[in-house]
């Protein structure tokens, strides 16, 4: 386990070393001209230099990258360009948003998509089953940007316009200023999100349990005389959900990374949004900070898939 | 009184090909602590039959009753069917590593089994009686290995793990449905021996689903020969291997192999489908001694020689002429 757990370890190590190179790269391909922005439209060639200096921008790009990672390791992702703030405290404003928002969202999720699977599953090709794939597919066909202005245009608009000012046009109000105001801020976000996702988990659950309610240790558990509820959630759901945390991780840890659709159409100053102000900007520290915590929750979250994989399969064992 | 009394029982799905008559007016009963072979190849409706009348058909158009002490299980209500599952009738099957949650621990398995029935014992006493169990059927060190799970036991012992569950609550009837067609020989006469000894201790009535005629010669008091969902022949064991009627019947002891003889003699043809069986024998196509009247007229059950123990459905049996005739 321990072994398993440092092996994994070094290779997300090494995938993140990979992505730092990869987003270097790309960058200083790409033409820049942030000395320039920040100078101003009249300065002179003196100052644009000036300031590249400052930056560190007239080093030679191996240079550059060497002082990043230097810094990075040290657990420093340096400053961005404008406003001098320290990466890391961008991230750790935009962090809760962002989590706010996919924890919500996953839980509302998961709740739908295992619970209309599993009676899908149980009564398959029924009106239930074909309603309910039908609400599953209606939903992961929209854009995801479109699924969140009509619910702003009809939860927010509409129902304010009838003098029901229960949602907000969007933003963000931390949790630790009223739970009643963070939840009526994140409700539509959340709802945006988990109805594009349950669909998959509606589709995954209900596969994977018709499956296993073919098993012959179903039927075993029929044969002792246990109620059929128990058979279903405790026999059947019990293997079904196997898949089911596996694509959870993997979402969730994509999500965690931020979620650029979502909280720009909800203006949510979460990582998403920061990310995409910070590339119309070309502050690289800022981008280089996003993407590598990204990254980074990606490989955690498909480290714990499998460590979860192992704790609810007792055949499975790491090594 | 007959502890289960099947008759007629009748068992056809509607599938998108066409209705399939998987049972087609099937009749027996068990005795207490007797055991019934039921015998047949792949698709000769056992399974499905004794799964019928456990409730655990799916699906399927049923007529006919089967009472088992006094309860018409084809009529009763699902709660019914549950309440007697397990505690009245117990059920093992076939494959030992499938038919237990992988997901599981042995004992939790055992003692789920207990406290569905048994309400008010606590999860130590199931878990004792879950132990004495696995004694029972021969399992060592058996309070330690109630925390192992179904894969880190082997097929024979999978199979002893099974029938502990299935004798749990002292079960009237135990259906055993191909209980070592997925063990290795070696094991298979281990399993049986089991399952003989715990018959003799507390006095269950076993069905026992099988192809495997060494089973039926080792095991059973009565045997059914089933054929395309019907009865061929019943018989008590010793004439059924002496004193056989059917065609069928010998057909099947023939492919068995001798030890004096190097080749197999196969039953040729394939069965007839279920879903297009036209009237006259099912065995016609396939039988030796085949006429005319096996293709226009379905041979009842009747009789053989007087026998009332003893019955062939065949053409060649005088008593079912006689039958039909009268």
């Amino acid at each position: 386990m321990a072994v398993f757990l440092l092996r994994r370890l070094g290779h997300g190590i090494l995938v993140l070393w990979l992505i730092t190179l990869a987003v270097f790269g790309l960058f200083f391909v790409a033409p820049s001209n942030v000395a320039q922005t920040l100078a101003g439209r009249q300065a002179t060639p003196e100052t644009i230099a000036l300031i590249k200096h400052r930056l560190g921008l007239d080093l030679p790009i191996w240079k550059q990258y060497l002082h990043f990672v230097e810094n990075a390791v040290q657990g420093n992702l340096g400053y961005d360009y404008y406003h001098q703030v320290a990466v890391t405290t961008i991230i750790g404003q935009a962090l809760p948003v962002t989590v706010s928002l996919a924890l919500g969202a996953s839980v509302l999720w998961l709740l739908l998509g295992v619970f209309n699977g599993v009676i899908s599953a149980v009564h398959p090709r029924s009106l239930a089953d074909r309603g309910l794939t039908l609400f599953a597919l209606f939903f992961y066909s929209f854009p995801s940007f479109l699924l969140g202005l009509l619910l702003l245009y009809f939860l927010y608009f509409r129902l304010t316009l009838a003098g029901y000012t229960w949602f907000p046009a969007g933003g963000y109000s931390p949790f630790s200023q009223g739970p009643v105001t963070w939840l009526q801020h994140m409700v539509l976000p959340w709802l945006a999100l988990a109805l594009l996702l349950a669909a998959t988990y509606t589709r995954l659950t209900r596969g994977s349990m018709l499956d296993v309610l073919g098993e012959d240790y179903i039927r075993t558990a029929r044969s002792k005389g246990i109620r059929e509820r128990r058979v279903i959630v405790r026999h059947g759901l019990r293997s079904a959900l196997t898949p089911v945390v596996t694509q959870f991780g993997i979402d969730l840890g994509q999500l965690v990374g931020g979620v650029v659709v979502t909280e720009t159409v909800f203006s949510l100053p979460g990582l998403g949004k920061t990310a995409v102000t910070a590339i119309n900007q070309q502050d690289l520290p800022v981008i280089i900070g996003i993407v590598l915590f990204a990254s980074a929750a990606v490989v955690v979250a498909n480290i714990l898939v499998d460590v979860v994989y192992a704790v609810l399969d007792p055949r499975v064992r790491l090594h | 009184m007959a502890l289960l009394e099947v008759r007629d029982l009748r068992v056809s799905f509607d599938t998108p090909d066409g209705i399939v008559r998987a049972v087609r007016g099937l009749s027996f009963s068990v005795e207490p602590g007797r055991t019934l072979a039921v015998v047949g190849e792949s698709g000769s409706g056992k399974s499905v039959a004794t799964q019928t009348i456990t409730g655990l058909t799916r699906g399927a158009t049923i007529t006919g009753s089967a009472y088992f002490e006094g309860t018409d299980l084809i009529t009763a209500d699902a709660a019914t069917l549950r309440r007697l599952r397990g505690a009245e009738i117990a059920m093992i099957f076939q494959d030992p590593l499938s038919s237990l949650h992988p997901h599981y621990r042995i004992g939790w398995q055992i003692v789920e089994m207990i406290q569905a029935h048994d309400r008010q014992i606590s999860k130590q006493a199931a878990r004792r009686r879950a132990a004495d169990l696995l004694t029972l059927v021969g399992i060592p060190r058996a309070a330690e290995r109630l925390d192992d799970y179904p894969h880190q036991f082997s097929g024979g012992m999978r199979q002893r793990v099974m029938i502990a569950m299935a004798m749990a609550l002292d079960p009237a009837l135990l259906i055993a449905d191909e209980p070592t067609t997925a063990l290795d020989v070696t094991v298979q006469a281990q399993v049986l021996t089991v399952m003989r000894r715990l018959q003799e201790e507390f006095g269950t009535a076993i069905i026992l689903i099988t192809h495997d005629l060494g089973v039926v010669a080792e095991m059973a008091d009565e045997v059914i020969v089933m054929y395309a969902g019907a009865a061929m022949e019943k018989a008590p064991r010793r004439d059924i291997f002496y004193r056989n009627h059917h065609p069928y019947t010998q057909g099947l002891l023939a492919s068995l192999p001798a030890q004096n003889s190097l080749r197999l003699t196969p039953i040729p043809g394939t069965p007839p489908s279920l879903i297009s069986l036209a009237e006259g024998c099912p065995f016609a196509a396939r039988c030796p001694h085949v006429f005319d009247r096996c293709r226009v007229e379905t041979p009842p059950l009747a009789d053989v020689q007087g026998d009332p123990r003893h019955q062939s459905a065949c053409w060649l049996n005088h008593d079912v002429t006689e039958a039909v005739a009268s």
